[in-house]
């Protein structure tokens, strides 16, 4: 059974269609990178698997392990394994990182019948992560991301990834707002995090994130399909060529 | 306009204080003084909305009646008062507790007092024909019609005195309980005298006993602070949910004085806390903070009056209002600095949280300025819950009602933040917990 499918999927926002019938395939341990342009609903499609309120589903159907996803609530998907790295992440003022992955580790715990973890093995084993991260502790007391740097965002979204260990990663931009170090920084962790019984699926309008991560496959959308798909020298190909070849084929 | 009713109602109060007459406590000048406030309550009633200050809880349609006094309490009153005590007692205080009107001393910590420390009650005082005392608890603004009302009826209350240059360790812990089966009114009136260079902290927490319905409590807090003495006051209103608690609390700050209040309401159907609070000595500081978390169709009003009249004084107040389902929340906040009272520095935000589309909050500050050399602002805010935030933490996998109760948490911490004493902050934390969790 594949970890993630997407069938035919059509979405829309308000009376507008995003996506009109994406197709995409993921089983564990496949790195997918999804490339396209400005507008061709990359977002739209992670903000639907992590069930971000606002989009209405007009069609298609996204299976989980073979549940349909879209019949869960947001915290339901993140139980069962589907992460989202948000390509903004939001700030929290006056929740402490530190009481934040606790509550959140300790409810999708909960939801998988799993005894909570108590704060002294949750502060070793969230010690251990921000170390291998090189986030400094004293983040951890912080709001949630309050005045963190946009690396800084970036680590705390992969700190997460590496805690709550899920089967499906989505990684949003994540190299929108990084410098070269940051980006390097991030990929590492991100590629620490890869394993056989994970997959990933990296959104990006750049080629360059792809050298740090390498993707199994590569999927190029346009107008809210994936327009066509290959190996990650797919990849190079558009970095050579651009997207403008595919705008008459969506 | 139900003009009939009106008056029956005040024909039956009216009655219910000449019965009633034999019960308070206080003669010659306090029986004077009552009356005098019982016929300034008779000339307005119960305020309602034509009238500015009550514009936003108009009694005359939420609460429509006073009804008459509460009896003095029996063994099982007592006994349902102790229990209730007992469930929300604070480690480390010395407990004051004050059931349906009467102090009750075999409830409360009276033994091994500090020294410097006095406390007796009001009916003890006022039986004594304590002269200068009696002045002060009874020394009443009678425009307000329920603060008069207050002086009118009042039957006990707690009378402490802190002697100059004393520290109390130890907090004390005013507890008021309703405990009668049958809805009645009870009137409490309370006064501290902090000395020069003391150090107080009080809590205060309005309860009901077991099978206490729809009763009204009206209380009164009467404190005078020393100069160079600092007084940590918080107050919790944990009424059942059929209640009523109308009540005030009078602070005067003398110079270089420091005053922390903090105001937590979670319980009562209706409650209004009227503050006033006057810098009389310059150099002074007063931080004054409150929360409301409400649902279901709970009013809850703190109406607040910061009165700078001298030079030097600095007055933050910082306000949280959580409301959900239909209810009201109001905080009126109007700050006064009067001609004398150059550089003062008074700063007021208040912030509404609504949580459904049918709450409402109402926050109203006003700033009256007289003086031209002054730092003063206020701001007010009012919204929901930000949708990103709540998506980004069930995103993590946080359910929608933690993931709510951790945003409200955040967002009434500031004001709990202003608690002074770790262990009752953590107190304040704890009740707002419970309303969280039974939200949740």
């Amino acid at each position: 059974m594949s970890l993630l499918e997407v069938k035919d999927l059509q979405v829309r926002v308000e009376e507008r269609e995003i996506l009109h019938g994406l197709s995409l395939t993921v089983n564990p341990g496949e790195v997918h990178a999804i490339m396209g342009p400005n507008g061709s609903g990359k977002s739209t499609l992670s903000h639907v698997i992590a069930g971000k309120p606002g989009y209405e589903v007009t069609g298609g159907q996204i299976l989980f392990r073979g549940e349909d996803l879209l019949e869960m609530e947001p915290n339901e998907r993140a139980a069962k394994g589907v992460f989202l790295a948000f390509q903004y992440p939001v700030e929290i003022p006056g929740v402490t990182t530190w009481n934040f992955l606790h509550a959140a580790l300790n409810a999708q715990r909960k939801a998988r019948g799993e005894d909570e973890i108590s704060s002294p093995a949750f502060l070793k084993k969230v010690r251990e992560v921000a170390k291998s991260l090189n986030i400094p502790q004293d983040m951890l007391k912080r709001g949630v991301n309050v005045g963190f740097s946009g690396g800084e965002k970036k680590r705390n979204e992969i700190l997460q990834m590496a805690l709550f260990e899920p089967a499906v990663c989505i990684l949003d931009e994540m190299d929108s707002g990084l410098d070269i170090d940051a980006l390097r920084i991030a990929a590492d962790g991100v590629n620490a995090l890869r394993s056989p019984e994970r997959a990933m699926v990296v959104i990006t309008h750049y080629q360059r994130l792809l050298n740090y991560i390498v993707p199994d496959f590569v999927h190029v959308m346009s107008k809210g399909r994936v327009v066509k798909s290959g190996g990650k020298e797919l990849a190079l190909e558009l970095e050579e060529s651009g997207y403008a070849q595919f705008e008459d084929a969506a | 306009m139900n003009v009939v009713a009106k008056t029956e109602t005040g024909r039956a109060l009216g009655d219910a204080f000449a019965v009633a007459r034999d019960r308070l406590p206080g003669k010659g000048k306090i029986a004077d003084q009552r009356r005098q406030a019982f016929e300034a309550y008779e000339r307005s009633g119960l305020p309602h909305r034509r009238i500015e200050d009550w514009k936003y809880t108009d009694l005359r349609a939420l609460m429509r009646e006073v009804l008459p006094l509460a009896p003095a309490p029996d063994a099982a009153a007592l006994g349902r008062a102790a229990a209730a005590a007992k469930l929300r007692a604070i480690d480390g205080v010395r407990r004051l507790v004050l059931v349906d009107g009467a102090f009750a001393p075999h409830l409360s910590d009276l033994g091994s007092l500090e020294k410097g420390l006095g406390i007796r009650s009001l009916r003890e005082v006022l039986d004594a024909g304590d002269g200068a005392l009696s002045a002060q608890a009874f020394a009443t603004d009678v425009s307000n019609p329920m603060i008069a009302l207050n002086g009118a009826m009042a039957t006990d209350g707690v009378v402490i005195e802190i002697a100059d240059g004393t520290v109390l360790a130890q907090p004390l812990h005013i507890v008021h309980v309703a405990s009668g089966t049958a809805p009645a009114s009870i009137f409490t009136r309370s006064l501290l005298r902090l000395g020069r260079d003391t150090n107080v902290t009080l809590v205060e927490s309005y309860l009901a006993g077991e099978g206490a319905k729809a009763y009204q409590a009206h209380d009164a807090l009467i404190v005078a602070i020393g100069d160079n003495a600092r007084f940590d006051h918080v107050r919790l209103v944990e009424d059942s949910i059929d209640a009523f608690n109308i009540s005030s609390a009078t602070i005067s700050l003398g110079a270089h004085a420091h005053l922390n209040t903090f105001g937590l309401t979670s319980g009562g159907h209706v409650s209004r806390y009227q503050l006033t609070v006057a810098c009389a000595g310059e150099g002074s500081k007063v931080e004054t903070n409150g929360v409301n978390l409400i649902n279901g169709t709970q009013h809850a009003d703190t109406t607040l009056f910061m009165d700078h009249a001298v030079p030097h004084c600095a007055s933050r107040e910082i306000f949280r209002a959580v409301v959900d389902d239909r209810a009201h929340s109001v905080f009126q906040g109007r700050i006064i600095v009067r001609p004398d009272a150059q550089k003062t520095d008074a700063k007021m935000m208040t912030r509404a949280l609504l949580l459904s589309d049918d709450a409402e909050a109402d926050n109203k500050p006003e700033l009256e300025i007289f003086a031209d050399d002054v730092t003063c602002g206020h701001g007010a805010t009012t919204g929901a819950l930000d949708e990103s935030l709540l998506f980004y933490m069930r995103a993590r996998g946080l359910p929608e009602k933690e993931a709510q109760a951790l945003l409200i948490q955040a967002f009434v911490g500031e004001a709990i933040e202003s608690i002074a004493s770790d262990a009752l902050r953590e107190v304040a934390i704890a009740t707002a917990q419970r309303w969280l969790e039974a939200r949740a």
